[in-house]
């Protein structure tokens, strides 16, 4: 028997994996990190302290059996691997590149108490990326049975529910506002952190799972949400239409035309390949020096696509200091290796006019750290005169969304007072039949977040839907126990498929 | 097919032309006011082009595209019956509201008369007293005159030549229907941002209520990528989801003006590129269009299309 591990015995140094050279990725849209080798994998599997008290699962959103699927890849079981990956997490090679980790599982990783953590995106991510290659589907037996489920948005929440509902069994139709598949995946993350291929790749295996995916459709619009459960015959309805509406800073000058929205910026680019005009048909604003306000993960997306289109300069202007950053740690590194230069403690109080609609610079104020504020962040005050001007000619808006409006304008779904759509526990929403999850419920957050809830909101349907889940077999969330055998909830309601027989 | 099949197709003039989409279920939710977002091919852009009618028994849509830009024009050449739109998504937009009004106004200029079609059909429709006004540069660019005329109960028209009609712009038969009316209960106008401008402006004195539909640059028309807002009142909207129509002694027409003016380099590198490398040398009528020395700024008169 192999020698138990300690972290005296592991690696101590986590693998490094193959990146770019700044200087050459600046000038193309290739992915930024290469991955992991297969040598890389396993080396750093054995990292992994396999430890009793496990708190990366408690740290994932979704609850991925960590040290499982890490153990398979050191016995060299990757197929195993992948399988113990997909029995929660659907789109491993998705959320190994795009979670947050340091805040996740790799945050409260053992092994990262006294080294470096394990890199356990990066295994995922490896995982993920070797099912592609390899055309792993990880399809199940499906039994099917006579439900029609609607998913409205294609992105993260809607996927993740859409394959739960298809694995379930269900008829899932996915409707998409856009030509193409994949939500906030497919316009907002540029290719460099997440290629087209595996979305495409993650979007054929849901194929092969059955669920069908209709584009250009405009649910709200074209149907309501009320008519799909009344005439197009579906059974139940998930909304997760995302928070796609952008803010504005509402400062003079903020309608020029050199100024606009991280989302305008990277839909372009990312969804219409606005990159590669004039062979595709969409233009994009080109700047030659770019500020960027915000220092979100799009913030950081949108200044490194500025830098990659050909900017001289890019600024980030934030108005907290790096601490309170919210991006993933790894872009704010990559951003920095790429020339960006930063401006933290810095507010925009006015954009410039350059007397023909454009942009000639923008007048900032300096900030410093006063008490914490509701978010447990120290508010940044203003400091009186420190008003200051520097040129630029492109301002993008990364400073969050909103959300989007069409849900609230045509169905009855009671919204709470920001216009999110209201749910309870189960994320059940007030439409019997219909569910909601995503940053339409809970405002802009992750991907992996928003797939959770996919998650959720499926177990709900399932349970609503009465159909017995596999997952659940004899405890739904805090419910008790009492009265349950054989795997049935006495929440469970059959009459349906009673009424059938 | 893949994608919308175009069931038919109409030229009106050297620049403008109909196309019949065939979409049933766009065709039962469309109402007036609402708009499309097209995207002819793979590559194509997104371009918004409003509704100008739709027929639920048939299960088409009609649009009215002025070939202005790169896109427009090579539509103009490849969209032919029987060939399939790539993409087409909507109706967008909040539609218009018919309201109670007892005599209004459908004020519809160059090809601002096609969108403005359904909303008089349907002041018709609801029992008002519905005049009609419709601007043209000249005789021979004048489309749907009976068909507008059918849902009019009078119906003004003016050429800026004075070929038919009032010689003058709409705003000369806006000053006769207030010559002739003082019950006029609503104005809806139509058509590039500068005569909707001066149509707001001839009603603002008579304080009538008067809605006019904004087209501005899109790209995803459903309110996720802010490039469509406007200033109402001093206040920022999106035109996709906020409206399109609004109340145009509120519109801030000038910053309109100025944001559609965004891509124009773009735009016309664009179009250069598309005649030289693209274009087919067997369709003059476009080539003659592409050539005409006194085309319109086409950020003027892409609106209401």
């Amino acid at each position: 028997m192999a020698k138990k591990r300690t972290i005296r015995t592991i690696p101590r140094e986590r693998t490094p994996m193959r990146e770019q050279p700044a200087a050459e990725r600046v000038k193309n849209f290739a992915e930024v990190a290469c991955g992991f080798s297969q040598e890389d994998a396993l080396r750093e599997s054995e990292r992994c302290l396999l430890c009793p008290d496990q708190p990366c699962v408690g740290g994932c959103p979704v609850g991925i059996d960590i040290p499982g699927f890490i153990e398979r890849i050191g016995q060299k079981d990757f197929r195993g691997a992948y399988d113990v990956l997909t029995d929660t997490n659907l789109l491993p090679a998705v959320c190994g590149r795009v979670c947050p980790q340091e805040n996740q599982c790799e945050g409260v990783c053992t092994v990262g108490e006294s080294l470096e953590p394990v890199a356990i995106g990066r295994l995922e991510r490896w995982v993920g990326d070797k099912a592609i290659a390899e055309g792993w589907t990880g399809a199940p037996y499906i039994e099917p049975v006579p439900y029609r489920v609607g998913i409205v948005g294609s992105g993260p929440a809607g996927v993740a529910c859409a394959a739960d509902m298809a694995k379930a069994g269900c008829d899932v139709t996915v409707y998409e506002a856009f030509h193409l598949p994949g939500g906030v995946l497919r316009y907002g993350i540029p290719d460099f952190r997440l290629p087209n291929e595996v979305i495409d790749a993650e979007i054929g295996r849901l194929e092969k799972l059955g669920v069908k995916f209709e584009c250009n459709t405009l649910v709200g619009r074209l149907f309501t949400i009320e008519q799909m459960i009344d005439e197009l015959g579906f059974h139940a309805v998930f909304v997760g239409t995302g928070a796609g509406y952008p803010t504005m800073l509402g400062i003079p000058g903020d309608s020029l035309n050199g100024v606009l929205s991280a989302n305008e910026l990277l839909t372009r680019c990312n969804l219409m390949r606005a990159k590669e005009f004039p062979n595709y048909d969409t233009p994009l604003p080109l700047g030659r020096r770019v500020a960027v306000v915000g220092a979100g993960n799009t913030a950081m997306d949108a200044m490194r696509v500025c830098k990659r289109l050909g900017a001289e300069k890019v600024y980030c202007i934030y108005r907290r200091s790096r601490t309170e950053c919210p991006a993933r740690a790894e872009e704010v590194h990559h951003a920095e290796e790429e020339g960006i230069e930063f401006h933290w403690l810095t507010n925009p109080a006015e954009i410039l006019d350059d007397g023909q609609g454009g942009v000639r610079g923008m007048r900032c104020i300096r900030m410093e750290l006063g008490e914490p504020d509701d978010s447990g962040r120290r508010r940044p005050v203003p400091v009186a005169g420190s008003e200051h001007d520097f040129e630029c000619d492109l301002v993008v808006f990364a400073i969050g969304t909103n959300a989007n409006p069409i849900m609230g304008q045509t169905s009855s779904l009671k919204l709470n007072k920001w216009g999110y759509i209201e749910t309870d526990a189960d994320l059940a929403t007030s439409v019997a039949g219909v569910y909601a999850g995503g940053d339409i419920v809970t405002g802009a957050a992750t991907v992996i977040e928003a797939m959770g809830a996919g998650r959720r909101a499926a177990r709900s349907m399932k349970a609503y839907l009465g159909i017995r889940d596999p997952d659940q077999p004899y405890a739904i969330d805090g419910r008790g126990s009492a009265g349950r055998m054989f795997g049935l909830d006495p929440q469970q309601r059959n009459f349906a498929r009673i009424r059938a027989a | 097919m893949q994608g919308f099949e175009i069931v038919a197709r109409e030229d009106f003039s050297d620049v403008t032309y109909l196309l019949e989409v065939s979409h049933p279920a766009m065709a039962r939710a469309a109402r007036p006011g609402q708009f499309v977002i097209v995207m002819s091919h793979p590559e194509g852009e997104r371009i918004p082009l409003t509704i100008a009618d739709y027929d639920r028994a048939k299960g088409t849509i009609t649009l009215v595209i002025q070939a202005v830009g790169k896109t427009t024009r090579e539509m103009q050449q490849d969209c032919v019956v029987g060939s399939p739109l790539y993409g087409v998504t909507g109706p967008m937009g909040i539609p218009s509201h018919i309201g109670k009004a007892k005599k209004v106004v459908c004020v519809g200029g160059g090809l601002g008369v096609a969108p403005v079609y359904p909303q008089a059909r349907a002041y018709k429709e609801s029992g008002a007293y519905v005049i009609g006004i419709v601007g043209f540069r000249s005789k021979e660019l004048m489309f749907w005159q009976d068909k507008f005329g059918a849902v009019c109960d009078q119906l003004i028209v003016c050429t800026d030549d004075g070929s038919a009609g009032i010689k003058g712009m709409v705003t000369a038969g806006i000053k006769k229907a207030l010559r002739e009316h003082d019950d006029i209960d609503e104005f809806v106008v139509i058509g590039p941002p500068v005569m909707m401008k001066g149509c707001a402006e001839a009603t603002r004195a008579h304080k009538v209520k008067t809605m006019v539909s904004l087209n501005p640059l899109m790209v995803d028309g459903t309110g996720m990528c802010g490039g469509c807002r406007v200033k109402i009142g001093g206040e920022v909207k999106f035109a996709c989801v906020d409206g399109p129509d609004f109340d145009g002694h509120l519109v801030d027409f000038d910053d309109l003006m100025t944001r559609l003016r965004r891509f124009t380099e773009q735009e016309k590198a664009a179009t250069k590129r598309w005649s030289e490398t693209c274009r087919m040398a067997t369709v003059p009528h476009v080539a003659a269009a592409a050539e005409e020395a006194e085309l319109p700024d086409p950020f003027d008169e892409v609106q209401g299309g």
